[in-house]
């Protein structure tokens, strides 16, 4: 679905990603490992059509996603609508003045029927259990109910491709769960949905494929089992550390922070 | 007794009291009262006529005839009248009592008391009256209508849509740099002992105001990402979801009968 080839980006003088090839099924589930400023939100971005490679190129479907091809209306409707991003900070996603809004405004650039619009959004808010948020302003909501916000306003298009960067982060234990059972739930399972994170504990539950990036480059791709053992490699990826804490019995001692039982 | 409060705190305390009005407005937008209940495109047009009537009238009785209906309004749309006191009616008595001050002195005419004249009396008397009565019409749309609502509404005034969603993104960013400074107020006092020096106040003022310059830069920058994700393509189109019903075209008969009278007691 996604072919990403020999990409490499730049903030300035920084490579956030470096001669980075991948490919991405349809269908499957996949999810970009990585420690902080390893460049995976800026692969998602890149993903989404949002921005693009100083070298290298990123199809999908066959279609070359770059600037020219992004200024194409017909072609920029047909893949924002097939494809969507979740942001790691909701706040930059929720510029409308209510959630109804919030969850309007991508039908709306689509431009849909008005009604169908009014039905798509209740149908949405209801799935995402958030109806009774509907008439608040962004700026009243909880972080979780921020990023519930998020996700609805994202799925209200049902796109085929679903983009997701930290969904997890900065959430209390209860709607990191719901946001779980919600992303596995979501399209029967059937969808294609890539996961940016560095969580581990989600990864089995979230992914089929794992892609670990290390400092912009690509180290690793396989079966999350196969990623999760290899401790050796999370070691040098920064993604499990030596747990320092303390049992009545045993007193206070170290072992490697794994996530695997 | 209590200490003076200090320029972290006083500068915490006004944005502190900046969010507690916004949420002091959206809920009291939410209750139940009468003008509540007003489709808020009448309630735009009706309090914008209003406001107008007070700025042309020329007469005292009929600005402060308005000014009652002012208080009439929000007593039956459940609004405080002490929030108005705090919010609306002091600060604009205060502000606009230093402009009009003046004038009791300096018109020529009639002396009454000292160097006070009887015009310079009326002219501040005028000042004063249709300041306090123009904000309470405004205060009174503001507490009884969701900002969104204010937002759609401007829509019945033709305002473009664009200006309409880009109000719209200013007052919902605005919270969030609000937040963003009372956090790193807050952080800086847990960490200041005693009282800040003048050059260290100006060098934190400056300094958060560079950060929130930096911080408001990186996050319009990913908003205006997180918007063409959705398929934002420079054209922005909205949901006008409003119906008047017959008890509207009632409000919106009494408001402009209200302003005309005004008008036509002060011709």
């Amino acid at each position: 679905m996604f072919r990403v080839e020999n990409v490499t980006f730049r903030y300035g003088s920084v490579v956030a990603l470096d001669n980075v090839s991948l490919h991405i099924q349809e269908g499957k589930r996949s999810a970009l490992l990585g420690a902080n400023g390893s460049g995976k939100s800026t692969l998602l971005r890149m993903l989404d059509g949002l921005c693009f490679p100083d070298s290298g190129a990123i199809s999908f479907r066959g279609d070359t996603i770059d600037s020219l091809s992004l200024e194409d209306d017909k072609f920029a409707f047909a893949f924002r609508r097939r494809v969507g991003l979740v942001f790691q900070n909701p706040d930059v996603q929720l510029f409308n003045p209510t959630v109804f809004d919030e969850v309007a405004f991508g039908p709306l650039q689509m431009r849909w029927l008005k009604a169908e619009i009014r039905e798509r959004v209740e149908t949405t808010l209801k799935t995402l259990e958030i109806t009774h948020l509907k008439d608040r302003p962004p700026h009243r909501l909880s972080g979780g109910e921020k990023k519930r916000v998020a996700i609805a306003s994202v799925l209200v298009l049902d796109p085929e491709v679903l983009l997701l960067d930290e969904p997890t982060a900065a959430l209390d234990p209860r709607s990191q769960n719901q946001i779980i059972d919600l992303l596995i739930g979501w399209g029967e399972g059937k969808k294609t949905v890539i996961t940016a994170t560095h969580d581990l504990g989600l990864v089995e539950d979230i992914a089929d494929d794992c892609f670990l990036l290390q400092s912009g480059t690509l180290v690793a791709h396989g079966a999350p089992a196969g990623i999760l053992e290899n401790q050796t490699l999370l070691r040098s990826s920064n993604l499990i550390h030596e747990h320092r804490h303390s049992h009545p019995a045993l007193g206070i001692h170290t072992h490697p922070h794994t996530h695997r039982t | 007794m209590r200490k003076p409060r200090t320029f972290i705190e006083r500068t915490i305390g006004s944005l502190s009291d900046g969010l507690n009005f916004a949420a002091l407005a959206d809920d009291s937008a939410r209750s139940g009262g009468m003008l509540q209940r007003v489709d808020p495109r009448v309630k735009v047009a009706g309090m914008l006529a209003m406001i107008v009537s007070v700025a042309v009238t020329h007469s005292l009785i009929a600005i402060a005839g308005m000014l009652l209906i002012a208080v009439f309004f929000a007593v039956v749309s459940q609004i405080s009248l002490l929030d108005l006191a705090r919010w609306v009616w002091m600060p604009v008595l205060f502000f606009t009592g230093c402009i009009a001050l003046p004038a009791i002195f300096i018109t020529p005419g009639a002396r009454v008391y000292g160097p006070i004249t009887a015009q310079g009396l009326r002219t501040a008397s005028y000042l004063l009256l249709r300041a306090e009565t123009a904000v309470s019409l405004s205060a009174l749309l503001v507490l009884s209508t969701r900002w969104a609502h204010i937002l759609k509404a401007l829509r019945v005034l033709r305002l473009p849509v664009v200006f309409v969603v880009i109000l719209g993104m200013t007052y919902r960013y605005l919270f969030l740099i609000l937040e963003t400074a009372l956090d790193m107020f807050e952080s800086r006092e847990s960490r200041t002992v005693g009282v800040l020096e003048g050059t260290d106040r100006r060098r934190l003022a400056t300094a958060t105001v560079g950060v929130l310059l930096s911080k408001s830069y990186h996050l319009s920058a990913d908003v205006h990402l997180a918007m063409q994700s959705r398929g934002f393509r420079g054209e922005v189109y909205m949901l006008d979801d409003f119906t008047m019903r017959g008890i509207d075209w009632c409000w919106l008969f009494l408001f402009s009968a209200v302003a005309m009278t005004v008008v036509w007691v002060g011709r």
